[in-house]
């Protein structure tokens, strides 16, 4: 066995994530690492390249136990990590990169002879046509990966563990990518392969292990196990008390907002949707299958080469979210912390940013902006602790708490909400859960994007699923169960389950 | 729709204590090193605190402290002006010539020195369109475009000078003269606009719209366009201020001296800059305050004044000082920064 790991357990604070995980790696096998978002992937993979300690259990190289404080460390064991964002330096060249922090010298001078023949050696033993002159940037995105993993090589792999390796790649790069990891196959290396692409899996993978909120559900050979079998693996768990009641739709709901055959170069391939008054539209699918982009476009926030809006019915250009605003269509960002709030800004002018204007007459009146920010923290259930002053001092469900007063400052008809729980606690969950349904109570329409099933399925009248820049399809009723809307995710059912991918 | 969301009464007591009594040395740091350098030139010289000298010094203090007031606004949005100094020049240089040509029509009266400020204020707004424009359409640094253009009319000022150096009409001059040199209850006229434009900064930073979008921009572009502000037409709003800031300098310099040349305005752009983040705003944005840039200017002419009242350093060492000072003032700014920080 090249490379074990023992009853492993992490927690992070008072919250466990992994408990009791045992893997097996052995020479020359692609081993498949399956799990929804935040099952326990990328920490047990943390855990092997050395960028994490164990809370508990063990790791063994080669049968005996190492306790590796540093990636470094684990890389002079030959276990290495390509990372989901690839970690190269943009502006060097492509020998530079490889042999970045280990630079070969004679004297004190570089040695770029021997840095370029040892490059080229590499890159031709990956069979790829890579120039060891060229610069990382004018690279595509799977040169860059050869680029990586020809670093890796260098520095005598034996685990090379790969985080989602295809998210970005297209279809073509996607077979370049996979001829490779045969050719390190046959050099024994022993490849961890995370994706939630199960079609892929069952093309390259040897074996299986399945996570599921931190444990050990499955593990063993990719022979005689279905896509189906592992789909419900991954997912198979009860949804319970979290969500409330859904709304009542009236037979007769008007669509308040439609979009028809937007497209977003690269990103979405002719989509379309309406959402009714009072409903909940979910959109499920993987990290980068094109939702957020498709919904930014609808809100002007994107440029989109193609398509139309309707709001109640009649066509309207969206240039900018200011449009969208004018709409009432409130837009809730995922990325929290990069566009949606200003981190070093108070709370309160936080809160009054986007309607700022109902606060002016024509000076800001800051009575009016304490009143606003009063009635924030009393609705959303903000809570401060002492000596909070701005924005980045508060707690992840804080923040989302912030941001959702911020949007919902605008009185808005429909909230778009865009992955409303990430990084954030149970009990605020909850509570967000309890405030969508509120919403649609009072008449407005939620489109909510989200990576956890649970909420999709807990929350949604119905599920839109897109994989890959498609909309595969629109689930309803019945259909909105997890083993449908993985099937509709990993592009084995639905629109464009044929062509398998966009590219 | 509040009934889940609230359960939390003591969140307003909580925030009602949080406002503490300490003294905080990141707001009145500027204003504590004037006091110090203030006190620092009467021990050198008893009369440094003399009226005459009070308000020479102000006086000198209005043009960088008029510019720096508009740097306020396009450092605090995130961005950078180099070319105020130039601009200030060409400016200068056009109003002289204008002026000067008008005389045959309208005589040297009110009338030409009212179309050579006129003149000299949609210079500024147009100048200052042109980098606004040009940053955010063209999605180039600003601190390239500036560069250019900062070249761009320090060259003009001296072409149109032909290498030498322009003057205003004498009769003109005896007409404009007070502009400068009058006062009014005691304060000269460019103490007044100095006052009256930082009022006027102070309101428009921190009780509109524009100022606090101002804010918003500066700490990250992305927040900004995701709170549905028109980002493009703010930042380039910013500039235009300033151009408005560099043409009402230069409407009260060029009775000083009623001439232009190439040699005018030279370094006026680090001076501003200097002033800004003497007075505490971020130069990465995000953060500006109008009365610390107030006091910034005025530090900096002190310092040149303190030194020509002693003998103790060389006069010509006011760089050196100036130059002390600032990375002083930022590096004390960074460790406070460090402290609060998330």
């Amino acid at each position: 066995m090249l490379l074990s790991a023992r009853k492993l357990c992490r927690s992070f604070g008072a919250n466990q994530v992994l408990f009791d995980v045992d893997l097996d790696l052995q020479a020359g096998e692609v081993h498949a690492l399956l799990g929804e978002n935040g099952a326990g992937k990328s920490t047990l993979v943390k855990i092997l390249a050395g960028y994490l300690p164990p809370t508990s259990g063990e790791v063994l190289v080669d049968g005996s136990q190492r306790h590796y404080r540093s990636s470094g460390e684990a890389e002079a064991d030959g276990v290495v990590m390509i990372h989901q964002e690839l970690a190269l330096a943009e502006q060097l060249s492509v020998e530079e990169n490889i042999f970045l922090g280990r630079e070969l010298r004679r004297g004190m001078f570089l040695d770029r002879r021997a840095m370029r023949e040892q490059s080229r050696a590499t890159l031709e033993e990956l069979e790829t046509d890579v120039d060891p002159r060229a610069r990382v940037k004018d690279l595509s995105t799977s040169d860059q990966q050869m680029v990586e993993i020809a670093k890796a090589i260098t520095r005598d792999v034996r685990v090379l563990i790969m985080d989602e390796p295809t998210a970005t790649l297209t279809e073509n790069e996607v077979k370049v990518l996979f001829a490779l990891i045969n050719r390190l196959r046959q050099r024994d290396v022993a490849i961890v392969y995370i994706s939630h692409k199960l079609r892929e899996i069952e093309q390259i993978a040897d074996r299986v292990t399945v996570l599921r909120d931190g444990y050990l559900v499955d593990s063993g050979p990719m022979a005689g196990r279905s896509k189906e079998e592992l789909a419900r693996l991954m997912v198979g768990r009860e949804i319970h008390e979290m969500y409330p009641p859904r709304t009542q739709l009236a037979a007769d709901a008007p669509v308040v907002l439609e979009a028809r055959d937007i497209v977003v170069p690269g990103a979405v391939k002719q989509a379309s949707f309406t959402l009714r008054r009072g409903e909940v539209l979910g959109f499920g699918g993987i990290v980068g299958a094109g939702r957020t982009a498709l919904i930014e476009a609808v809100l002007g926030l994107r440029g989109k080469s193609a398509g139309q809006v309707l709001r109640n019915g009649q066509p309207v250009v969206l240039r900018n979210l200011r449009d969208a605003v004018h709409q009432r269509i409130a837009y809730l960002t995922e990325d929290r912390k990069g566009k949606g709030l200003v981190l070093n800004m108070d709370l309160r002018s936080n809160v009054t940013l986007l309607n700022l204007r109902a606060h002016c007459h024509p000076l800001i009146d800051r009575r009016l902006e304490e009143q606003a920010f009063q009635q924030a923290i009393q609705r959303f259930d903000i809570r401060l602790r002492t000596a909070v002053r701005t924005a980045a001092e508060l707690s992840g469900g804080n923040q989302q708490k912030l941001l959702l007063a911020k949007v919902m400052s605008i009185d808005p008809e429909v909230v778009i909400i865009n992955e409303p729980t990430r990084g954030i606690d149970v009990g605020t969950k909850h509570q967000i859960y309890h405030f969508i349904h509120e919403l649609t109570e009072a008449g407005c329409s939620v489109i909510l994007i989200s990576s956890e099933m649970g909420e999709l399925i807990g929350l949604s009248h119905r599920v839109a699923v897109m994989c890959a820049g498609v909309l595969t399809g629109v689930l309803e009723d019945e259909q909105i169960n997890e083993q449908e809307i993985m099937q509709y995710a990993s592009g084995i059912k639905g629109v464009g389950a044929d062509e398998q991918r966009y590219g | 729709m509040s009934s889940v969301m609230a359960n939390n009464k003591t969140a307003d007591k909580q925030i009602a204590k949080q406002k503490g009594f300490a003294i905080d040395l990141k707001t009145w740091g500027p204003f504590v090193a004037l006091v110090v350098l203030a006190l620092l030139g009467v021990l050198i010289n008893p009369a440094f605190l003399g009226l005459d000298n009070l308000s020479n010094m102000l006086t000198r203090s209005a043009f960088i402290g008029i510019i720096a007031i508009g740097a306020t606004f396009v450092i605090t949005a995130g961005g950078l002006d180099l070319s105020v100094g130039s601009m200030a020049a060409f400016i200068a240089g056009v109003m002289i010539i204008l002026m000067n040509s008008l005389v045959e029509q309208f005589g040297a009266g009110l009338t030409t020195v009212l179309f050579g400020v006129g003149a000299s204020l949609l210079l500024g707004l147009c100048a200052g369109f042109i980098n606004g424009v040009v940053t955010t359409k063209g999605k180039i640094e600003a601190f390239i475009v500036t560069l250019g253009t900062m070249g761009i009319y320090r060259s003009l000022v001296t072409y149109l000078a032909d290498g030498g150096t322009l003057t205003l009409d004498w009769a003109v001059r005896d007409i404009y003269r007070p502009v400068y040199y009058a006062s009014f209850l005691g304060i000269t006229i460019p103490v007044w606009v100095f006052l009256a434009v930082a009022i006027i900064g102070y309101i428009l930073l921190n009780y509109t719209r524009f100022g606090r979008y101002c804010f918003a921009i500066g700490s990250n572009e992305k927040v900004a366009e995701y709170s549905a502000i028109h980002v493009d037409r703010i930042k380039t709003m910013t500039y235009m201020l300033q151009g408005v800031c560099v043409a009402l300098a230069t409407i009260i310099y060029v009775p000083r001296l009623g001439s232009a040349s190439g040699a005018t305005g030279v370094l006026w752009e680090l001076e501003a800059i200097a002033a800004v983040i003497i007075g505490g705003t971020m130069l990465k944005g995000g953060h500006g305050r109008i009365w610390g840039t107030v006091v910034g200017a005025i530090m900096l002419t002190m310092i040149g004044n303190i030194l020509n009242l002693t003998d103790a350093i060389s006069n010509y060492l006011n760089g050196t000082v100036q130059g002390a000072i600032i990375i002083v003032a930022v590096y004390l700014q960074r460790a406070s920064w460090r402290k609060t920080g998330p």
